[in-house]
């Protein structure tokens, strides 16, 4: 069975979609990290979906460099999210705002 | 002024530097040690200038053993300046002129000094006030010994400093503290036309050394002498309280009473005197300013007296006096009889020290009490202050045959042998009566007729200290005009005859004696006047010329006229500079900083700390450059399309 290429493209878009509002509307941090997590991805999907409609290869080689700064970039926030936790006992975005006016 | 000499290897005059240094080294360690030295202030500070004396007398003695016409001598310590053409050293000038300025300031200053030990026992700034009476002497001294028109000028702005420090040495008191100030300010004036005459000298000249400027102001284009020497003037009127500078030296007498004696007798008011007599050829280059000098100096001595006429603070009669008497001496140089001149001086320093110690010495006796109103009788309590007080007061008078006769009668003798300066004569005659008159009034007030002092008061001799430096004053005021015997004969004309221009003049038609007659008159008629006056009185009496009184008693208004002409303009100057220095430039200034504030607080707003929020912007900022780069391309294509 062939999936059109479209078919790509809206799924990443919902994808997308759903990671931007997890984003706007959750406050657990985790949470939070895992929907820019699916954002990203959406973005890979969109990546590849694009490489095989013009049949070059630039689109897949972008998304693993993706893939590489996605895998340090968890490792950081991740990091960043158990340091924050030990310090307030919590992983509620809204918890952390003293950097407030 | 004769050609100037290097002093021979190994003689005294090498060590003229001693003569300010000593003094000044001793100034600043008693400023620095004085806390822990205490009482011991004293003796450093006497020996001091002491050892300042003594190398006057010693580089006094050199110069008279060397031959007649070969006496002055640049003694080169340093170089200074050197900047282009400007080239000033720290020489120093040793020349009659200079070794009797030496000795004047430091044997009177010697006296000052020992004599303060007794007056200011009990001071709590004790050590510090022996401090800057040494530097105000080094001070005098270095003015004296300058050898260019620069390094006299170092020690004529010292001595404005230390007046300021003397004068305000009581600086609790407000008014004393403001006196300081009026008189520092009042100098300051006339330093501007002292610097003014430098610039001028230095630009005509190319030098501003006296074995430079001097021989050459003969040369000088007559509208550049003209300017030099009034410039040169203005400066004087202000150090030695001329017309229309003299303001300040009244309310000098704020300070210590042996302060009072250094200023008007030994330091600083005479400077202006000396330097008229230092720059003589270029004075007598200039006849025409020589006239005004004089004018100057006659109009400033009969303002003053009348003032001292009716002035009842002892001190400031005795104020008063030192600006008539220094106005004697303007009129002698400025009719060319500079040696006159400097023998008034001289003379006058000596009784007129005595004069101010001895009112010190009867403040002390009545518990600081100055109102000549309230003493009298003090005769019989003070046998030693009225026995010298006697003597400075006939020596002032100008009763022969002590000092003032002498010194007064030669300059009138000299105003009345230059041609067009009769008014001047005349002033001068009238002044010499109205000075045996105040002074006889202070006299006779204080010593004389009824006690009128409190009962509860007691007065005493003062300690040895301050009568035996009375006594060695008195000799000297009595003996002091064995200096200069005769205009044409006396030693100090000889003595100063290679450092300025002799004096020309006409003989008098009316004679010599003729005119010492005529001044005996003016002085017994002023003593006797006062005496009928002031003996009997037990109370101050209505004034017998209430209008004319008034205008006296107020010195003629003239602190007014200042203070409305000068004062207040200045005043309301500054507060308007003031007002826009705070509103405008402060106003632009602070103004620039609330508007930064005012904007940072707008962009605070959209800081909330929020990452959802954080997020959202970028959100929005995606979007509108999506839609940008959306509405760009749909442009682009329509355009094309």
């Amino acid at each position: 069975m062939k999936v059109p290429a479209g078919h790509y493209l809206i799924l990443a878009a919902a994808l997308f979609t759903t990671g931007l509002v997890g984003v706007l509307v959750r406050r657990n941090l985790i949470v939070m990290f895992m929907c820019v997590e699916l954002m990203l991805n959406s973005v890979n999907l969109t990546l590849v979906a694009f490489s095989r409609i013009h049949g070059g290869l630039d689109g897949q080689i972008m998304s693993f460099f993706v893939m590489v700064v996605a895998a340090a970039e968890v490792t950081v926030g991740l990091a960043l999210i158990i340091n924050l936790f030990r310090l307030r006992a919590s992983v509620d975005a809204d918890d952390v705002h003293s950097l407030r006016s | 002024m004769e050609h100037a000499l290097t002093p021979p290897a190994g003689s005294v005059i090498q060590l003229a530097w001693l003569i300010p240094v000593i003094p000044a080294l001793s100034a600043g360690f008693l400023l620095l040690a004085g806390k822990r030295l205490g009482k011991i202030a004293a003796p450093v500070a006497i020996a001091a200038i002491g050892a300042s004396f003594a190398v006057s007398l010693l580089v006094f003695g050199a110069l008279r053993a060397e031959p007649e016409h070969e006496r002055t001598f640049v003694v080169h310590l340093a170089q200074w300046l050197d900047i282009g053409p400007l080239q000033v050293d720290w020489n120093l000038l040793v020349d009659p002129l200079a070794s009797v300025m030496l000795l004047l300031v430091t044997g009177v200053g010697t006296l000052i000094h020992v004599y303060s030990v007794g007056y200011m026992h009990g001071d709590e700034r004790y050590p510090r006030f022996f401090a800057y009476l040494n530097l105000f002497a080094a001070s005098m001294l270095i003015l004296v010994l300058g050898e260019s028109m620069l390094t006299l000028f170092v020690g004529w702005e010292l001595v404005g400093l230390c007046s300021y420090l003397l004068i305000g040495f009581w600086f609790e008191r407000r008014d004393y503290a403001g006196a300081a100030k009026k008189a520092f300010v009042t100098n300051r004036v006339g330093d501007v036309g002292f610097m003014l005459a430098m610039f001028l000298a230095f630009s005509a000249v190319g030098s501003l050394s006296f074995t430079q400027v001097l021989p050459a102001a003969e040369g000088l284009a007559a509208g550049t002498a003209v300017a030099i020497a009034l410039l040169l003037f203005v400066g004087a009127t202000g150090k030695s309280a001329q017309i229309p500078l003299y303001v300040w030296l009244p309310d000098a007498m704020a300070g210590p009473t042996p302060v009072s004696a250094l200023i008007h007798a030994a330091t600083m008011v005479t400077a202006g005197v000396y330097l008229v007599a230092r720059m003589s050829p270029l004075f007598s280059a200039v006849p025409d300013v020589g006239m005004v000098v004089a004018w100057v100096g006659a109009l400033t001595a009969l303002l003053a007296a009348l003032i001292a006429c009716v002035q009842r603070d002892l001190k400031k009669i005795l104020a008063y006096s030192t600006v008539s008497q220094l106005g004697y001496m303007f009129i002698a140089v400025g009719v060319g009889a500079y040696t006159a001149g400097v023998f008034h001086l001289l003379t006058h320093g000596f009784f007129k020290a005595l004069l101010f110690l001895a009112a010190g010495s009867v403040m002390h006796a009545l518990h600081d009490e100055t109102d000549v109103w309230r003493m009298g009788g003090l005769r019989k309590h003070m046998p030693v202050t009225f026995a010298t007080s006697l003597i400075g007061w006939l020596a002032i008078a100008g009763i022969p045959p002590l000092s003032g006769y002498f010194s007064k009668e030669e300059i009138l003798a000299a105003a009345s042998e230059t041609p067009g300066a009769m008014p001047v004569y005349v002033i001068g005659l009238v002044v010499a009566g109205l000075t045996a008159f105040y002074m006889t009034r202070w006299f006779v007030l204080i010593f004389l007729g009824p006690e009128r002092f409190g009962h509860n008061i007691h007065p005493h001799e003062s300690p040895w200290s301050m009568s035996g430096v009375l006594a060695v004053l008195a000799v000297l005021a009595a003996g002091g005009g064995l200096l200069n015997t005769s205009a044409e004969g006396g030693w100090l004309h000889h003595w100063l005859e290679g450092s300025v221009v002799a004096f020309h003049g006409e003989v008098h038609p009316l004679g010599h004696t003729a005119l010492i007659a005529l001044a005996m008159v003016a002085a017994v008629a002023g003593i006797a006047a006062a005496v009928a006056l002031y003996r009997r009185v037990d109370a101050q009496g209505a004034p017998r010329f209430p209008g004319w009184h008034r205008l006296a008693t107020n010195k003629f208004y003239v602190d007014e006229l200042y203070q409305l002409v000068l004062v207040t303009p200045g005043r309301m100057l500054s507060d308007a500079l003031s007002v826009f220095d705070r509103r405008g430039i402060d106003g632009a200034v602070n103004g620039i900083a609330r508007g930064t504030a005012g904007l940072a607080t707008l962009g605070r707003r959209t800081q909330t700390g929020y990452v959802r929020s954080y997020a959202l912007a970028t959100l929005l900022g995606a979007l509108l450059i999506a839609g940008l780069f959306y509405a760009g391309s749909w442009a682009a294509s329509a355009w094309i399309g």
